[in-house]
């Protein structure tokens, strides 16, 4: 009686696993998706460097960074920002 | 149920190598569909697995002794509890978990990439079903766990004792879901290199997932750690053991990986080192099971004689060689942005972290694989043991506490004098502070590695208090928060700053405990007659009385003889507490020790008494082997006096026979042979290591999406006024 169940619960659980696995081939044949990865990474880098601009100005305000050099920081990673916007944009 | 079991591993592994198939296919041809089918066999090898293991839990729980691994890891005699976690307890069912946890972690590595990281997640989707079916491999052809015997014998031999601890339950599944996390960043890594893709996006995945490996790992080691030093024979919680040193290694280098990931974030620099450590702690993980599994830490022989040795010894030589040819035809893309502008930033504080983080792991390895090379090499085991491991680990340790007190008061790129001098006068005026009373008012001036780190301790409460206190004043002026809304708030807004900053914290905290702890204990070994005291560290032991106990152990781990002593500890005449260190004794299955004998004749296990306050410790533990000793002789007479006869008509006998020695003990207690010991500021450690699993939850924890958003919105604003002006 167990090993009937075994068998069963085996044959189941293969029914299931094709099923599952084999579903998105069973799907009518997609064509090559052009992914978005390009577009992600600029976003991932601009949110880099949104939070780069964060902590330099956290750096500053808690005294770890001098008036000049803040001023100096902060415009090289707004210009970076910049950029990445700029290739953003070039993507739409 | 076996033949589940086995077909669940059998489907497991067709399921892995079809996902790996159809993962690389969809990849080269572009076909979405086929990469979703590879995806979806990670999803599938959660459930097949799950069955493999509700299978042989059941076997466990139920003492289905016709599998071998239930016999030859529980028993009936075995607590419920421990019978459920014997399951790890063995070489199959420790692999079977391995394989499991990352079933589980890389399909919630999938789901949460899914619709990112695309050119990449198909490669990694092949590595972590290359991992999914190397050790589901393992379990079809090498250590099956579904092995049955036929008659079941009618008692399993039972879970080595050592491990019935409620640390012992949780502490491998911590370990190993640590091991399985660090296959994630290292599958990522490959995938990222592969399609050349290691920009923002495989950074953010990377070092999050390397965070929940550091968190896990760091989780259990820590349980491992408390479990060793409740468990006497191994002589405390630290003791170099190869076991213990493997899972620190990963750890080590993951903590470097997590310091130098944030340099390539911010300067897009050290991509080479950062791609290598990643790697690097993927392997070092493997290289940790494989110590563990592969027998080659019982004897370099044992490693020839299991069967396991050669296929991990591949694996890692896969890993490696994979790792080192990726990393070298990829150093196009893995080229630096910037240069090290000064050698006084926080970068260049991060590349002096790095290279102690790599030195104390290089140390470690070596210290670890010495006496395996020693005895390849001449035949004989030489041994390294902690005095070798702490003339190294020890000064690395005192630069490591001292960097995690600059890196957090320096600023990137360059820190100027001016700023330095406000910066460190804090720090380093309570690490002068506690120099001057290191003399004076605190006792630890005999031991010069001990002052200097106490010094760098309070540097570093120094500068992360000054860190917080700034961080909360700067929140308090920018908003109305209430105080304490606004510390909350601060740390939310700035969690991977401040989660560092606790870890920081922690790890100070930490080795207060550790230096106090290893320089100024009191241990002394002495046997104590009924009446009698001994002195150590101040504390007074005395011997009350003797104790016994059968089939009633205190800790419920399933011992049949429990010896122990009461000890009434004081000092100076005041009494300071009473302490009950035990025996335990548990039952041989072979037989072999006769009748009474038996039923303790098998391993026998100290249990440590201990009273913790935040100041001490104060821990007693009688060994458990001459006290066994001390019976023997009873053992022989009641043994020779059990026939078999006696025993057909009163199977208890045996039982009866054994309290009877035990009321024999009580009467005329020989010595008790016991080890008594005074630490200091031993609380101090896991208070240290909880402060550091805080720190890395608050870091892991996903910001609050509000805020993020509001912070987003207002510096899109700002960046885009300098987009019109540009």
């Amino acid at each position: 009686m167990t090993e009937v169940l075994g068998v069963l619960l085996i044959a189941v659980l293969l029914a299931l696993v094709v099923w599952f696995v084999g579903a998105p081939l069973r799907r009518p044949s997609a064509a090559t998706e052009r992914p978005s990865d390009a577009r992600r990474a600029l976003e991932a880098a601009k949110e880099a460097k949104y939070s780069e601009i964060r902590d330099a100005e956290l750096d500053y305000r808690t005294g770890k960074l001098s008036d000049e050099d803040f001023r100096a920081i902060d415009r090289q990673l707004r210009a970076e920002a910049v950029e990445i916007l700029h290739a953003l944009d070039e993507l739409r | 149920m076996a033949v589940v079991g086995r077909a669940a591993l059998i489907l497991a592994l067709i399921t892995s190598l079809f996902g790996i198939g159809a993962s690389l296919y969809g990849a080269r041809q572009g076909r979405r569909d086929w990469i979703d089918a590879g995806r979806r066999s990670v999803y599938a090898l959660v459930a097949i697995l799950t069955v493999a293991i509700a299978v042989l839990e059941i076997a466990f729980i139920s003492n289905d002794f016709a599998y071998n691994t239930v016999a030859n890891n529980s028993s009936l005699t075995t607590p419920l509890v421990y019978r459920a976690a014997a399951m790890w307890g063995s070489q199959e069912g420790s692999l079977l978990l391995w394989v499991w946890l990352l079933s589980i972690w890389s399909s919630l590595a999938v789901f949460l990439t899914r619709n990112r990281l695309r050119e990449v997640v198909p490669y990694a989707v092949a590595v972590l079903l290359g991992f999914g079916t190397f050790f589901t491999s393992l379990l079809v052809f090498f250590a099956t766990p579904f092995a049955t015997t036929a008659p079941a014998p009618l008692n399993g031999v039972g879970l080595d004792p050592l491990l019935r601890n409620p640390a012992m339950i949780i502490h491998p599944p911590m370990l190993y879901s640590g091991y399985t996390f660090f296959t994630i960043p290292f599958a990522f890594a490959v995938g990222a290199l592969i399609t050349r893709r290691v920009d923002a996006e495989w950074i953010g995945v990377a070092r999050r997932f390397a965070l929940a490996s550091w968190l896990f790992l760091g989780i259990g080691v820590l349980l491992g750690a408390r479990w060793a030093y409740y468990e006497i024979g191994w002589g405390g919680y630290w003791g170099w053991d190869p076991v213990e040193n493997a899972a620190l290694m990963p750890w080590l280098i993951s903590t470097a990986f997590l310091h130098s990931i944030m340099i390539q974030e911010k300067r897009g620099m050290l991509k080479i080192w950062n791609a290598s450590l990643v790697l690097g702690a993927s392997t070092l993980a493997i290289f940790g099971t494989f110590l563990v599994r592969s027998g080659v830490l019982q004897s370099i022989h044992a490693f020839g004689a299991s069967t396991l040795g050669v296929p991990f010894v591949s694996l890692i030589a896969l890993m490696t060689g994979g790792s080192i040819y990726l990393v070298v035809s990829r150093r196009d893309v893995l080229r630096s942005e910037h240069r090290l502008d000064s050698l006084f930033s926080r970068e260049a504080a991060f590349m002096l972290n790095n290279i102690v983080l790599v030195g104390l792991c290089f140390v470690i390895f070596w210290g670890t694989i010495f006496p395996l090379i020693s005895e390849a090499v001449t035949g004989t085991t030489a041994s390294v043991g902690p005095p070798w491991f702490d003339r190294y680990t020890v000064p690395l340790a005192l630069v490591l506490v001292l960097l995690s007190g600059i890196g957090p008061v320096i600023p990137w790129r360059r820190a100027t004098l001016a700023n330095a001098r406000r910066n460190f006068a804090l720090p380093l005026g309570l690490a002068l502070a506690m120099l001057i009373a290191s003399y004076t008012v605190v006792p630890i001036s005999s031991s010069a590695p001990t002052v200097i780190l106490f010094c760098c301790v309070a540097f570093v409460f120094g500068s992360i208090g000054q860190e917080f206190w700034r961080g909360w004043r700067v929140r308090r002026a920018t908003s109305s928060d209430s105080p304490a809304t606004a510390l909350v708030s601060m740390v939310r807004r700035n969690q991977r700053r401040y989660g560092g900053y606790i870890v920081h914290l922690g790890i100070a905290t930490l080795f207060i405990g550790v230096a106090a702890s290893a320089t100024f204990q009191h241990t002394h070994y002495v046997n104590l007659s009924r009446g009698q005291s001994d002195t150590v560290g101040g504390f007074t032991f005395t011997n009350e009385r003797p104790t016994a106990a059968i089939v009633d152990d205190p800790s419920g781990t399933g011992a049949l003889l429990t010896l122990g002593v009461y000890l009434r500890v004081s000092r100076d005449g005041r009494y300071v507490t009473t302490e009950h260190p035990t025996a335990e004794y548990y039952p041989d299955a072979s037989g072999a020790e006769g009748p009474v004998g038996s039923l303790i004749g098998g391993d026998a296990v100290s249990e440590l008494a201990l009273d913790s306050t935040w100041r001490r410790d104060i821990s007693a533990a009688i060994n458990a082997v001459p006290l066994q000793a001390s019976l023997q002789t009873e053992i022989n007479y009641a043994n020779s006096s059990v026939t078999a006869k006696a025993l057909a008509g009163n199977p208890t006998l045996p039982y009866i026979l054994l309290a009877i020695i035990a009321h024999n003990y009580l009467q005329h207690p020989p010595p008790a042979p016991l080890k008594l010991a005074s630490s200091p500021l031993v609380m101090w450690l896991w208070l240290g290591a909880l402060i550091v699993l805080f720190g890395g939850i608050v870091a892991i924890w996903p910001p609050p999406g509000a805020v993020r958003g509001r912070v987003r919105a207002r510096y899109l604003a700002r960046v885009a006024r300098e987009v019109g002006r540009a």
